[in-house]
């Protein structure tokens, strides 16, 4: 196994490199086949994997592929560690990958930087497995790193716009927040458990259960409650967590196949499935749950709020990835890690099908993408429509759908809860369901119903887009219907991961749901209509239908109404005027300040010219001790040894 | 009473006024003459202790050479003695103030722990023993590196002193070895092809 | 009886004489040799005294090597004098401070 391991990890990045440095000579539909293919294999052995790990239950998976270096007994070495959470992240990954693959030759179909385009998701998709498949904690930051990376590189990758150079840095300078938090707590595992290899680390967690550490003197805090949290910063970074969520909203300036690879299914869940992988260690600390809990909530809540009034399509659904994800944390934060991974699968399917449907129609539209320029796209584009219908039902969470079972699985565990915040939690994504299907039924209705809105030349052109788009689309509809309802059994109720993830008994609040509302489909499909959730969703559908189809007057009039709401909200709430303000203006204030102190008057003036001018001085006085007559010097010499002998009689 | 105190203090007592008068006297050239009989005197006490070869030594090389060197130095240059009498008077407290701290410290030191009672009279030699013979046996073995240093010390003195005086005057006519030793035939013999002359006649015009 | 105290006492009365005259004759260079002089005369003598009481030949040895390098001092700061005195047609100290900075 470990050469089809090695094989699926290498074969993007060897499709990366073909398509990245040899891209001018293998030409267009070169590069695009040598990613897919390398690609297309990758998903090929993760479903043999697959089929391996989890449908005949072989045992994990975890050796050393590569020693990088041995330092004072420390390892740092690649290694890969395959279990059934890391066999699902796989198909995930590897899956939408290639569905996006396929869609970007329609999408950037005139873009002169198609190769470097190709190569570069071929290389996200290399960093994604990298991390996925980490048996350490070294691998584990060095996947981290290179999707930043990416991520960086391909939202700048229409590098002449200054909005998207903008919005990569901003993305860069926000992670790099969370990876410190991530560094730091890296740094404490290697400190503390001496080792960085997740075996040794999780075996050594029941020790260090009542270590404490003092990080300000006199304040004892529980070492793995730090630990968890410091790596939930990273995973707030990454996962797009309040307060570092700004980052990814403004990401929308990439290509939309990235905002469907990277900032829908892929990169932005590294953080859901690092706490998840790390499961062993938050069950020791409560207090890091409920850190995780509160943050989800409040992600989940108000980032759906601002979803209600964007009118960028992608934007939109940028906003809903972000409150989707919150929902995802609070599933960490209740210790239902297998919801978590449960919502983040289905979730990648059907927000990438909602995020390539959008650049669908971005693509009949000519690259526009303000929705109130759209409308009544629907029978000139159905193939889209349908798609889009589907991916905004399983969001929205109707059932059949998959996103129903994913997210009222995660509401049921979130009700059975004790843990500190869930009460908060509960009404949190309890009312982000209303939300949600709110702005998922705005974006419908004004895109695809009602009467289109574009002037006539657009209207004459708009068509269905060519099928390396439709069929990436249709391809992942597919699983945003059935997932849910294949899954529901054995994920997140059943024993699906194993031994990969830990949860302790008093934490257990997945079988609390369980017990209540039954691990069947069918069963658990009749009783989620019964609940406040379902009812919540179809008075959003009802409220949104209202206002955007029966009566669109009334938008406008309770936007006017509410000015002082709608004003907040489409500032989406100060946070980057905050930052701004504080970290931007004060870090410059912060340069300035040193550059004008600290550089021209301490360093420049102080230590540079000052020590050429002190010498100076000094030497001025000095040098009338240089007389030049010899017996001034043979004075100075005499009354050191006069000197230096006196010193030795009075010290004998 | 034995003699060697007496000695010792009449020496010791020539010796130290010898070196005051040194260094006061105005006239340089009495000055090197004292200075020769500190030399002197000095060259007796080592006798008392038993450096017969360091006093000869002493008397040959330092009075017979160095110090006729000094005297001849002095006497060959023309100076004028007077500037650098000044400032004599002004510096004499301070001298001697320096020179007594100094020698108060020194012996303070010396004088208590150099005693008999620590160092006591060596054991003296015998009729047959031989100074000479014995620094030679040594120098010529142990010290043999050192000793050829020393040499190579007086022969850099040499050179540099000959260095250092040395004087061309652009008037004067000098050998130059190398330019010699470089020269060829053909630098110095010129062959000329000519008639011979007639064996009669009146050659003498030619 | 003679003891090495007195011997020593003797060096160090010579080598503060010295050093007073080094302090008194500061303007003229020959008299500050002569004082150099002086010095080594009283450290050999320290030399001599030790050697003898000791009964180590050693410091015999050492006063050789010390003639020999204040012979070599004595010839080589005689020439630097006569070269001095044919540039600056004087030996005045208190004249040469061309290194005055």
């Amino acid at each position: 196994m470990d050469k089809v391991y090695l094989i699926l990890a290498l074969s993007p990045l060897v499709g990366a490199i073909i398509a990245g440095l040899f891209g001018k000579k293998i030409g267009r539909a070169g590069a695009h086949w040598a990613t897919i293919i390398s690609v297309a294999i990758s998903f090929v052995l993760s479903l043999f994997v697959f089929n391996h790990i989890v449908l005949n239950d072989a045992p994990t998976y975890n050796a050393t592929v590569y020693q990088w270096l041995l330092s004072d007994a420390i390892n740092f070495e690649v290694g890969f560690l395959v279990d059934e959470l890391t066999a699902t992240m796989l198909i995930v990954v590897t899956f939408v990958s290639l569905m996006v693959h396929i869609y970007t030759i329609g999408y950037m179909h005139d873009d002169p930087g198609y190769q470097r385009f190709f190569s570069y998701i071929s290389l996200f998709t290399f960093s994604m497995l990298m991390l996925v498949m980490a048996n350490n904690f070294m691998q584990l930051f060095f996947g981290w790193e290179a999707v930043g990376l990416v991520s960086y590189l391909l939202i700048g990758f229409w590098y002449k716009k200054p909005t998207a150079i903008y919005a990569n840095l901003k993305a860069f300078l926000v992670n790099r927040v969370g990876d410190f938090g991530f560094l730091l707590g890296i740094a404490a595992v290697l400190m503390y458990f001496g080792s960085l290899d997740y075996a040794e680390v999780f075996a050594g967690a029941a020790d260090h259960a009542e270590t404490t550490i003092a990080i300000f003197p006199g304040i004892e805090w529980s070492l793995i409650t730090v630990i968890c949290i410091l790596l939930f910063v990273g995973a707030m970074g990454k996962s797009a967590q309040v307060p570092l969520h700004v980052w990814l909203p403004d990401s929308m300036e990439g290509p939309t196949p990235i905002s469907a690879l990277i900032h829908a299914a892929t990169m932005v869940t590294a953080g859901i499935f690092m706490v998840s992988r790390m499961s062993p260690l938050f069950e020791w600390s409560e207090t890091a749950l409920s850190v995780v809990l509160v943050i989800g909530a409040i992600t989940a809540l108000f980032m759906a709020f601002l979803g209600l009034i964007q009118n960028d399509i992608k934007r939109v659904i940028a906003y809903s990835t972000l409150s989707q994800l919150g929902y995802m944390t609070v599933a960490l934060g209740v210790s239902a890690y297998s919801a978590a991974m449960f919502h983040l699968m289905t979730h990648a399917f059907f927000k990438a099908l909602l995020f390539l449907a959008a650049g669908s129609v971005i693509i009949a539209m000519h690259h526009e993408q303000d929705m109130r320029k759209m409308g009544g796209l629907r029978k000139y584009m159905p193939i889209t429509y349908w798609t889009a219908l589907i991916g905004s039902l399983a969001l929205m969470g109707i059932p059949p759908f998959a996103g129903f079972f994913s997210k009222d699985t995660i509401i049921e565990a979130v009700g059975a809860s004790t843990i500190a915040g869930s009460d908060f939690a509960y009404f949190a994504v309890v009312a982000g369901v209303f939300v949600t299907a709110f702005y998922s039924m705005r974006l419908l209705f004004l895109t695809f119903h009602g009467k289109p809105r574009m002037d006539e030349h657009t209207l004459h052109h708009v068509k269905e887009s060519p099928k390396v788009v439709t069929v990436p689309l249709i391809l992942l509809a597919i699983p945003s219907v059935l997932a849910g309802w294949i899954a529901l059994s054995g994920m997140p109720f059943g024993d699906y991961f194993g031994n990969s993830i830990v949860v302790f008994d008093q934490h257990n609040s997945l079988a609390i749901a369980k017990e209540m509302h039954g691990g069947e489909p069918w069963h658990f499909l009749t009783h989620g209509i019964m609940t406040l959730p379902f009812w919540l969703v179809i008075a959003a559908i009802v409220t949104a239908w209202v206002f955007y189809i029966a009566k669109p007057e009334i938008a406008g009039i309770i936007a006017d109404r509410f000015s002082g709401i709608y004003r907040v909200l489409s500032d989406a709430y100060g946070i980057d005027r905050l930052y701004y303000a504080v970290f931007a203006k004060g870090s410059q204030l912060l340069g300035r300040g040193f550059s004008s102190v600290g550089d021209a008057r301490l360093i420049d003036g102080m230590m540079v010219n000052g020590a050429a001018n002190s010498v100076g001085r000094f030497s001025s006085v000095v040098r009338r001790l240089q007389t030049g007559f010899l017996y001034h010097y043979a004075f100075a010499m005499i009354v050191g040894l006069l000197v230096l002998i006196g010193w030795f009689v009075l010290a004998r | 009473m034995a003699i060697e105190p007496v000695i010792f203090y009449f020496f010791a007592t020539i010796l130290v006024a010898a070196s005051v008068a040194v260094i006061t006297v105005p006239n340089s050239v009495h000055a090197v003459l004292f200075l020769v009989l500190a030399f002197f005197t000095s060259a007796g006490l080592w006798l008392l202790l038993e450096a017969e070869f360091l006093a000869i030594t002493l008397v040959l090389v330092y009075v017979g050479a160095v110090m006729v060197l000094f005297l001849f130095v002095v006497m060959m240059l023309d100076i004028n003695f007077e500037p650098t009498r000044e400032g004599f008077i002004k510096n004499l407290p301070i001298g001697i103030l320096v020179a007594l701290i100094m020698v108060v410290e020194i012996i303070l030191v010396v004088w208590p722990n150099f005693g008999l009672d620590t160092h006591g009279a060596p054991i003296p030699h015998g009729a047959d023993y031989s100074n000479t013979k014995e620094l030679g046996s040594v120098l010529y073995t142990v010290y043999l590196y050192a000793f050829e240093l020393a040499a190579a010390i007086l022969l850099l003195a040499i050179v540099a002193a000959i260095m250092l005086t040395l004087r061309r005057r652009p008037n004067n006519k000098y050998q130059d070895p190398g330019q010699q030793v470089l020269a060829r035939k053909a630098d110095r013999l010129r062959i000329v092809k000519m008639q011979s002359s007639p064996k009669s006649g009146n050659g003498a015009e030619s | 009886m003679i003891s090495l105290s007195h011997f020593l006492v003797l060096g160090a009365i010579l080598f503060c004489l010295s050093v007073a005259g080094i302090f008194l004759n500061r303007k003229n260079v020959i008299i500050l040799l002569m004082s150099i002089e002086l010095m080594l005369l009283a450290v050999n003598m320290n030399f001599v005294a030790f050697s003898h009481f000791h009964g180590d030949i050693a410091g015999q040895i050492f006063v050789f090597f010390i003639l020999t390098v204040a012979a070599a001092e004595a010839a080589i700061g005689l020439a630097i004098l006569i070269t001095l005195f044919r540039n600056r047609r004087t030996i005045n100290v208190g004249e040469l401070d061309n290194l005055s900075g």
